[in-house]
């Protein structure tokens, strides 16, 4: 402290000095508490960056000498247009593509399914229902959404492919039906998704205004285009984000579609036969405690890395969309 | 709504057909989720409750097929005091009962006290500033990370720890806590405490945003009553706002726990899936503890097994009768996840009737 700070009794202190604190035992055990709780919320960031560090180091580029990253070994180009995945075996392929397209096979058919039920009910729940059978119906659909997925993988091997699949493709259209296949995963992982796009797309429902279905109920609308013609349009960025998240979910699912539709990379459209996503393929080679620092390890972080980016994607588009396009209501 | 007539307008009574049939539709759809959830009960409990049918068995062996058959169901008493075998069964889930229950009390401890804090951070002392916005957009990115992302992750972080400490050279980190001391491997290796750890990134998110709604919920007259009165900025987190969240901060840790304990992805990659015949810390049962309190520290550095991942061996092994214990298994984990989420409804509606403002 320079001696012009120290205020004499006489001259009263100047408009921009600052009272001094005193110490006091309170205030250092408050701004502990407050340092620890920031260190708290910190780890989020924390985790996020080791996240990063991890795909960095070990599938981008290798910071230690003596070790090389996935794409220091495999090109990134092999990577992406290379038809065939085979790490097991002795003529090692690395493309992606195989495990994409089951990836996204399987999505698919769970969003053929799970996307028009789901908006269904939240319509059904938003709309129509009566409160009592709402908040009946809410709680269930809460159960759903937490049966684990082992439940539902199995699910799917001993009730949809034999009691459901079979009787419906097999004896009735004579298409051979695989044991695992890509379409009971895809039925399952539709039921998954259910709660999901469901809840989201009712808040979204719920958001908008009585004063826009009265309009439209004056216009002499009936229940029907009021609902799908006003209030749905209205909503409509809600839905799509509840639409993207839900995908972006069933991307990234994991023990189901492993259960269900098996582990054999297959680059083909037809839903009947065992597919492999790459959800599946990271835990298929963690079962055969494949050591560090081979090939097959590193794969693990390529396609962890693949699916990070692409369900990334798909939840900041989400977001954008649900900001940009949101209709703002008084 | 009025019957339509052909006066009124010439679509209408087709208008409203369609109408009707589109309720019909999404009426539907909302019964669709619990046909599906009662159909999946029904078929996972009667496979729970009878072994698949007898194939014919040679001559010699007989009269142990008959000892096979008198056992009543996959689901019985004994399905909950013997480990897995490889006579099915004999096969049980205590050691995955025990797995479970240690992952989940473990992940509590971690996630509770990090989870709540963040949310107090964010919500009491942050203005809204960069930082605050970052963090907040961080925590929306990392609830949509897949659950295998976060496995990678608790397999390079705490099983091999970024390969700055290898298995081999046995390294460990002795910490004395004056009457004993706690041998703590380095790496982790495949441990309980690395699947509560993986666990706990993995909850989170979930258990920060339920938090910082529950601690949002609580009005700011509470705050400025405890302030007017000369309470400091801490002491009013910690003798009024918290405990005036609590419920909503209980139903979400509730409900992100019994997430956490539904996973099997995170613990499959973190190479928990072994045949394990014991329990965390050889305690199985309450009376334990007494005899050999050291395990209670011993227990989250040993190999584990949890009930997903014991459901997954079963469902992945060839035998018919396997698939059979994997319902069996699938129950008792159905089960203890539905008394948790009932559990979290009850809390929510009790905090509903009950509050205050």
């Amino acid at each position: 402290m320079s001696l012009a700070n120290v205020a004499s009794p006489l001259t009263p202190p100047k408009a921009g000095l600052r009272l001094q604190k005193q110490f006091s035992w309170v205030r250092a055990r408050e701004a502990c508490v407050r340092a620890m709780l920031l260190g708290c919320a910190s780890l989020s960031l924390l985790t996020t960056l080791a996240i990063v560090y991890m795909f960095l180091t070990e599938a981008v580029y290798s910071v230690t000498p003596d070790t090389t990253a996935f794409f220091q070994d495999v090109s990134l180009w092999d990577f992406l247009t290379d038809t065939e995945w085979s790490p097991q075996f002795a003529d090692k392929h690395f493309g992606i593509l195989p495990l994409l397209c089951g990836t996204f096979v399987i999505a698919g058919i769970g969003s053929l399914i799970g996307l028009p039920i789901g908006l269904a009910a939240a319509i059904y729940l938003s709309e129509y229902a009566k409160p009592k059978f709402r908040r009946m119906m809410k709680p269930v659909l809460e159960v759903l959404a937490g049966i684990p997925s082992v439940v539902y993988g199995y699910f799917a091997l001993v009730f949809v492919t034999p009691y459901v699949l079979r009787p419906m493709f097999q004896s009735l259209l004579r298409i051979d039906v695989d044991i695992f296949n890509a379409m009971s995963a895809g039925v399952v992982l539709g039921v998954m998704i259910i709660p999901t796009v469901c809840s989201l797309s009712e808040d979204a429902l719920r958001a908008v205004p009585r004063g826009l279905r009265e309009a439209g109920y004056a216009l002499g609308s009936t229940k029907y285009d009021v609902s799908l013609k006003v209030v749905v349009p209205a909503a409509f960025s809600g839905i799509v984000a509840s639409f993207l998240l839900a995908i972006s979910r069933a991307i990234g699912e994991t023990m189901a579609v492993c259960i269900a539709a098996g582990q054999m990379p297959r680059l083909s459209l037809n839903p009947f036969r065992s597919m492999e996503t790459m959800t599946a393929y990271m835990v298929g080679a963690s079962l055969g405690d494949t050591p560090a620092g081979t090939i097959e390890y590193k794969s693990l972080y390529a396609v962890g890395f693949t699916l990070f980016v692409i369900t990334l994607g798909m939840n900041i588009l989400a977001n954008w969309v649900m900001n940009r396009f949101r209709e703002v209501y008084e | 709504m009025s019957v339509p007539t052909k006066l009124q307008e010439p679509h209408l009574a087709r208008r409203h057909r369609i109408g009707k049939a589109f309720e019909w539709v999404c009426c539907g759809s909302t019964w669709f989720g619990v046909v599906v959830l009662g159909v999946l009960l029904l078929s996972v409990g009667w496979k729970a409750l009878t072994w698949p049918p007898a194939k014919a068995k040679p001559a010699n062996n007989s009269t142990a097929t008959v000892d096979a058959q008198s056992t009543s169901a996959p689901l019985s008493t004994k399905f909950f005091s013997s480990y897995d075998s490889r006579k099915p069964r004999e096969a049980g889930i205590l050691a995955a009962i025990w797995g479970s229950l240690w992952l989940i009390v473990l992940v509590a401890l971690f996630s509770v006290p990090i989870g709540v804090g963040s949310a107090v951070y964010l919500e009491e002392y942050s203005n809204e500033g960069r930082l605050k916005r970052l963090i907040q957009v961080n925590l929306s990115n990392l609830a949509g990370v897949p659950s295998i992302v976060y496995a990678l992750l608790g397999m390079t972080a705490f099983v091999k720890m970024f390969g700055f400490f290898t298995k081999d050279e046995g390294k460990s980190l002795v910490i004395n806590l004056l009457f004993t001391t706690v041998d703590v491997p380095l790496p982790f290796d495949r441990t309980l405490i690395s699947g509560a750890l993986t666990l706990t990134l993995l909850v989170l998110p979930t258990v920060i945003v339920a938090s910082q709604e529950a601690l949002r919920a609580v009005p700011s007259s509470i705050r400025t009553a405890s302030y007017a009165l000369g309470a400091t900025q801490w002491q009013t987190i910690r003798y009024q706002v918290v405990p005036a969240a609590m419920p909503g901060i209980m139903t979400g840790v509730i409900l992100a726990l019994s997430r956490a304990m539904g996973e099997a992805a995170p613990l499959m990659l973190i190479g928990a899936l072994t045949y394990v015949a014991y329990t965390p810390g050889d305690i199985t049962s309450v009376s334990d503890i007494f005899k050999n309190p050291h395990g209670l520290l011993d227990a989250p550095f040993d190999k584990f097994t949890a009930l997903p991942l014991q459901i997954y061996q079963w469902i992945n092994h060839p035998r018919a009768e396997y698939a059979h214990l994997a319902a069996a298994g699938i129950m008792v984990l159905l089960t203890i996840l539905l008394l948790m989420n009932t559990f979290a409804i009850v809390i929510r509606h009790k905090f509903q009737k009950s509050t205050r403002w």
